[in-house]
C-alpha cells in the first residue's frame, strides 16, 4: 500500500524523457521476454518452466544461458553454473544502487530482486537520492511486470507459433544483449578482453559441454594489458 | 531443467542481488574488486551474445541469425531505441530466411 502512494509521487519526480526511455526499454524487453518463452516451449520445455524462471530468477541473460545449456543437451549443474556466473555481476550492481533500494527491510529485500542491468543503468544516471529511488523503483517494477507477462504470453504462443525461427525470434536476444553492453565497451582494454573472450567461447562451442564455453570467455581478462582498469564505468 | 535447478539458480541470484542493499551502508566493495566484477560481467555478456548469435547447439547457426544481430548492433551503435534494435534484428533474420538463406 505505501508503495502505491510512493509510486504516485515518484511519477511526478521523474522527467518525461527518462519515463519515455524506461518505457522503450520495457517494450524491447517484452519482445525479448516473449521470444524467451516461445523459444523455451518450442524447444520442448514445459510452459511453467520459463514462467517460473522469469519470476524467480528475473534475469534475461541467465535465463537464456541456462535454457540454452539444457536445450543443447547439457546437464542441470552446467545450466545453474552458467546462470550463476553470469549473475555474479549483480553483486557489484547491488552495492552501486544500495541507497536507491531503500533503507527499511520492507523495501530493501523486495527491492533487491529488481536489480537488473537496466535498472542499474537508469539509476546510475542520477545523483539526487530521491530521484534515484524513484527511477530505481519505477524502472524495476515496470520491467518486472512487462518481462513476466511477456514471457507467459510467449510461452503460450510458443505452442501455436511452432517455428520461432521463421519470425527471427532467435536474433532478438543477442541483439538486445549487444545493445546493452555496447555503451560500456568504450574502454579499449576491456573491448580487447571482451572480443578475445567471445572468440574463445565461439571457437570452443563445438567441442565442450554446453555452458562451459561462455565461462571460458573469462580467459579474455587474462590477456596482457586487458581486464585491469576495467570499464570506464558504471560506478560513477 | 528440473525445478531444483531453477530454485538453486534463483536462490544464488537473489543472494548476489541482496548483498549490496543489506551491507551497502556499512561495507564498501573494494574498488579493484568492483571493477573486476564489472569487467567480468561485460566479457561474459559479450561472449553470451556471440555464442547465441553464431552457434546453434554445437554447430554453426547459419547466416540469417548473425546477419540480423549485426543489423541490430549497427542500429544500437547509432543510438536507435531498444525496440527498434530488437525488431530490426528479428525482421532481418526472418526476411533472410524467407528468401531461403539458412
Amino acid at each position: 500500500m505505501f508503495i502505491m502512494t510512493d509510486m504516485c509521487s515518484f511519477w511526478r519526480t521523474i522527467d518525461p524523457g527518462t519515463l519515455r526511455a524506461i518505457g522503450l526499454v520495457c517494450l524491447a524487453d517484452a519482445i525479448v521476454g516473449a521470444s524467451f518463452g516461445a523459444l523455451a516451449v518450442s524447444g520442448g520445455l514445459d510452459p511453467w518452466l520459463p514462467v517460473a524462471m522469469s519470476v524467480l530468477i528475473f534475469g534475461g541473460g541467465a535465463q537464456f544461458a541456462a535454457v540454452g545449456v539444457v536445450l543443447a543437451g547439457g546437464g542441470a549443474l552446467a545450466a545453474v553454473a552458467a546462470g550463476l556466473v553470469l549473475n555474479a555481476r549483480l553483486l557489484p550492481f547491488g552495492f552501486a544502487v544500495a541507497d536507491a533500494a531503500g533503507r527499511s527491510w520492507r523495501t530493501r529485500l523486495p527491492g533487491a530482486h529488481l536489480i537488473t542491468d537496466e535498472t542499474v543503468a537508469f539509476t546510475m544516471r542520477h545523483r539526487d537520492p530521491r530521484l534515484r529511488r524513484a527511477v530505481f523503483w519505477t524502472c524495476g517494477l515496470a520491467l518486472f511486470a512487462c518481462w513476466n507477462v511477456a514471457v507467459a504470453v510467449g510461452a503460450l504462443a510458443g505452442r501455436i507459433v511452432g517455428d520461432t525461427g521463421a519470425i527471427g525470434l532467435d536474433a532478438a536476444f543477442p541483439a538486445v544483449l549487444l545493445a546493452l553492453v555496447l555503451p560500456s565497451l568504450t574502454d579499449r582494454r576491456l573491448r580487447g578482453a571482451a572480443l578475445s573472450g567471445a572468440a574463445v567461447a565461439v571457437a570452443t562451442t563445438p567441442f565442450l559441454p554446453p555452458g562451459l564455453p561462455v565461462l571460458l570467455a573469462l580467459t579474455g581478462l587474462l590477456l596482457p594489458g586487458t581486464g585491469r582498469g576495467g570499464p570506464a564505468e558504471e560506478a560513477r | 531443467m528440473p525445478w531444483l535447478a531453477v530454485a538453486a539458480l534463483a536462490a544464488g541470484t537473489y543472494l548476489f542481488r541482496v548483498t549490496g542493499p543489506v551491507l551497502g551502508n556499512r561495507v564498501r566493495l573494494a574498488d579493484g574488486l568492483q571493477r573486476s566484477l564489472t569487467a567480468a560481467a561485460t566479457v561474459l555478456l559479450v561472449a553470451l551474445a556471440a555464442v547465441a548469435a553464431l552457434t546453434e547447439g554445437t554447430g554453426w547457426a547459419g547466416w540469417a541469425r548473425p546477419a540480423g544481430v549485426l543489423a541490430g548492433a549497427a542500429l544500437a551503435l547509432r543510438r536507435a531505441p531498444f525496440p527498434v534494435v530488437v525488431i530490426a534484428a528479428a525482421a532481418t533474420t526472418a526476411l533472410l530466411r524467407l528468401c531461403g538463406v539458412p
